[in-house]
């Protein structure tokens, strides 16, 4: 292979890396805290359909990662005042997100459909600054975990929350910011999908990938620097089954080999689960890493 | 002794360093504290004395700021205050050690400092300070090691560091020796004591009451939320403690009588050797024993020698590796599992009563139907037997006087000493021809302890062969017929309760298994290092 197509590679697996890489960094900082949200989807179709409609019509890319960004937050939102303030049942308020989600946008993007918008301007290297922030994401979240003060009553509230509220931390108050910040991540990533990686609305366009985010986070046991393995994995997969599909069949010692296009889509999200699962069955890991107290709603007594 | 007294006298006069007046605590359907009053001189040793649900645990959570008080006035040195929260509480002074140790297993011990300290500038420099304190105190810790895989007595040992580095002017213990071994309840009674001699005052909750009896100089008696008494604990008996504390007369448990044994054994474990599933489990090593029915064969040893192990195998949590291992009645039981070796007479009570003996959420009928439904025959044709099942829990409940209000209550609404007299009392009522149990007063008081001990001796009295498995010696020299020690997954010789010297336990227990004559400093040695 020439540089040129080694390049070209690589940018591409970029672009198809860098919506799960956000959507899952958001959803690793909720988790940490101890909550739950499977809502991933559902925020990230609204982010998307949210940055789309406003680029649309202010013209204004920027604006539209903005608006998407506050949109995720403002699901996540929704979210956070029924399990955190009135204790409902986080697996199913998050299903129930999802839900909602995917219907609000499919609602609001009927008349966007066939419409395109310029996308996000490249900054460097071919990419937008998405794709950057991305992985500076990814760091600074592993940085404020493992090394500052905040992380750590983060990870507390994760690990125990009757313990962190004995010592006097403010377990829900944490628990609503990591929540939020894990909206906004979501609709950041549904910005990507509309504004960078598709430049058009399409119903459901994020085809799972919130799904494979939230796998993500499982399978890298709550590290985020096994999210950018996990991530670029699928991302390297995603792109090399398109290439495999455009190339129609490829050759087997000379006899065509025949694969059905549905097997090929498939390949990324069952190779990435198959190959995480593989890594990460240490089970002193995942003690140490998983949060104890995921999906446990608290209630302060007296 | 002499120089605390005469601290006493020469602050007796002095400002209060904490007096309470009139507190009154409302929960849903009790009254948890109902017009507390409470005065803590500063540095001195005052003990909280008083039975699960006597309130003690709410009025010391008052005073740390985890809950509001209904009403009540609290003065810090003289000035009233109201203690915001924990975080408000440290910056008065107060440090405060839980009983249910309020640590994050999943971080390392200089972390789960870093978290009870609110000030960053009290962060600077942490890890050298914590050894540095650890050092000075001698409290050994390591601040790297993640707590999950910590002994109880390291854990509370962070607690106690995390305190001492803001140097409080009161410290609160809340039941802090329920699950250390007598070496390490002595160590912390030697910090304890420099405290109070350095100033810090000490509020220590239990109902141990010959430690009150070594350790406090004051003495306040709660009974139903209520003060029923104020004494100096070292001029009283232990048994008039505890019946200020229990408001009637306390029965002690009657002998076990013992030297009726006969008939063959009833549980016989031959040979057993377990890998541990644990990461940081202790493996089994060839464990032989038997007991004979009407026999209590107490297991001494200290916490994380292989009892949660033995445990797990005696149950059939984990099977053995060969069926003729572990024999209940005759019958090879190894390779079975806990459901089938309840059916052949062989019932449990393990160690942690939230989550393992009992389900939380589910009432005391249904946590009496999981255990009881083979020997009771509580279940029909796939379906429960529910009239049956209420009944027998409510059995339960009258015969062991569980306070509760009934069959339908929740596991999670009872006290720790009432849900283990349930738990005990499930197991104790499907008469098991063979019954093990593990800590079985852990963290329980007086009258509940007693109660249990009681039904423990009736029951090898009627014929069952009954294994203690226990870190508290007092417990098993008062009920055990013989004893074994468990060090590091190998069990030592059974012996008869009378040729047993508590020396000789002690150096069986830190792993020295020859017979007595070995140095006694290696002994120590062997102790503090399994101990560490």
């Amino acid at each position: 292979m020439d540089q040129a197509i080694i390049i070209s590679f690589v940018l591409s697996v970029m672009t198809a890396s860098t919506p799960l890489l956000l959507a899952a960094t958001g959803e690793l900082v909720t988790e940490k805290s101890g909550v739950l949200n499977l809502g991933v989807e559902g925020m990230m179709l609204v982010g998307a359909i949210v940055g789309f409609a406003t680029t649309v019509h202010t013209g204004s890319a920027l604006l539209g990662v903005l608006a998407a960004l506050l949109a995720g937050a403002a699901m996540a939102l929704i979210f956070a005042i029924l399990t955190l303030t009135f204790l409902a049942n986080q697996v199913a308020t998050g299903l129930a997100l999802t839900i909602f989600g995917t219907g609000l946008s499919a609602l609001v993007g009927a008349s966007y459909v066939g419409t395109a918008v310029e996308g996000l301007p490249k900054v460097l290297f071919g990419h937008d600054a998405l794709v950057y922030l991305s992985l500076i994401a990814v760091f600074a979240v592993a940085w404020f975990l493992r090394r500052s003060h905040r992380g750590l009553v983060l990870r507390a509230v994760g690990d125990s929350h009757d313990a962190a509220h004995a010592i006097g931390y403010p377990v829900v108050l944490i628990r609503y910011l990591a929540t939020l910040f894990g909206g906004a991540m979501c609709g950041l990533a549904g910005a990507y999908m509309s504004l960078a990686y598709a430049t058009s609305w399409a119903e459901n366009m994020t085809a799972g990938r919130g799904w494979i985010a939230l796998a993500l986070v499982v399978f890298a046991t709550w590290r985020p620097i096994w999210l950018l393995v996990g991530a670029y994995l699928f991302g390297g997969i995603m792109y090399g089954s398109l290439a495999i599909q455009a190339a129609g069949a490829i050759s087997l010692f000379g006899y065509p080999l025949v694969v059905p296009s549905q097997l090929v889509s498939a390949l990324p999200y069952v190779a990435t689960i198959a190959v995480l699962v593989a890594i990460s069955r240490d089970r002193a890991k995942i003690r140490m890493n998983a949060p104890a107290c995921l999906g446990r709603s608290f209630h302060a007594a007296g | 002794m002499t120089g605390q007294a005469e601290t006493i006298k020469a602050t007796g006069t002095a400002v209060p360093l904490l007096s309470l007046t009139g507190i009154v605590k409302q929960f849903p359907g009790t009254l948890a504290n109902d017009h507390v009053d409470l005065t803590v001189l500063p540095g001195e040793i005052h003990a909280l004395l008083g039975e699960n649900g006597a309130g003690k645990s709410t009025l010391v959570k008052i005073i740390y700021g985890v809950l509001k008080p209904d009403a009540g006035e609290i003065r810090w040195q003289g000035q009233p205050i109201v203690v915001q929260n924990p975080n408000h509480a440290r910056r008065l002074g107060i440090g405060m050690v839980f009983q249910h140790f309020s640590l994050f297993e999943a971080l390392t011990v200089a972390e789960n400092i870093a978290l009870g300290l609110t000030d960053a500038a009290d962060r600077k420099g942490l890890r050298a300070r914590i050894v540095e304190i650890a050092r000075s105190y001698g409290l050994h810790l390591d601040p790297d090691r993640a707590v999950h895989d910590l002994s109880v007595g390291e854990r509370q040992r962070i607690e106690i560091v995390r305190c001492l580095l803001q140097k409080p002017k009161l410290l609160i213990m809340d039941e802090p020796t329920s699950v250390l071994t007598p070496q390490e309840v002595e160590r912390l009674f030697e910090t304890l004591r420099r405290l109070a001699k350095e100033g810090c005052a000490i509020l220590y909750i239990s109902h141990k009451l010959e430690e009150i009896r070594a350790l406090c100089e004051r003495a306040t008696v709660m009974r139903f939320g209520k003060v029923v008494a104020h004494c100096d604990p070292r001029q009283e008996t232990a048994k008039r403690l505890a019946e200020m504390m229990i408001g009637t007369e306390l029965k002690a448990a009657s002998h076990h009588a013992r030297g009726e044994v006969n008939g063959g054994p009833r549980l016989e474990v031959r040979a057993l050797s377990l890998k541990s599933e644990q990461q940081f489990g202790t493996d089994l090593k060839d464990i032989s024993f038997a007991v004979k029915g009407g026999e209590i064969l107490g297991i001494g040893g200290i916490a994380g020698n292989g009892q949660a192990e033995l445990m797990a195998a005696l149950s059939g949590e984990m099977p053995a590796a060969a069926p003729d291992a572990i024999v209940i009645d005759g019958v090879a039981a190894g390779r079975l599992g806990p459901r089938e070796r309840r059916a052949l007479g062989g019932c449990f009570v393990p160690e942690e009563r939230n989550g393992h003996g009992a389900v939380r959420d589910m009432s005391l009928s249904e946590n009496a139907f999981l255990s009881g439904h083979v020997r009771r025959a509580l279940a029909r044709n796939g379906l429960i037997n529910s009239g049956k099942t209420a009944r027998f829990a409510d059995d339960v409940i009258r015969s062991f006087d569980v306070r509760t209000t009934g069959p339908s209550a929740e596991a999670r609404s009872l006290s720790g000493g009432n849900l283990q007299k349930f738990l005990v009392g499930r197991e104790v009522k499907q008469s098991p021809s063979v019954l093990v149990v593990c800590q079985p007063t852990w963290g329980v008081d007086a009258g509940a302890a007693a109660a249990i001990h009681q039904a423990l001796i009736d029951l090898a009295d009627n014929g069952t062969a009954v294994v203690v498995i226990s870190q508290d010696l007092d417990e098993i020299f008062a009920l055990a017929d013989r004893i074994a020690v468990i060090a590091e997954g190998r069990l030592s010789q059974a012996m008869p309760i009378g040729e047993a010297s508590i020396e000789q336990i002690g150096l069986l227990m830190g792993g020295t298994h020859g017979a007595p004559g070995e140095s006694p400093a290696a002994s120590v040695e062997g102790r503090d290092a399994a101990s560490a």
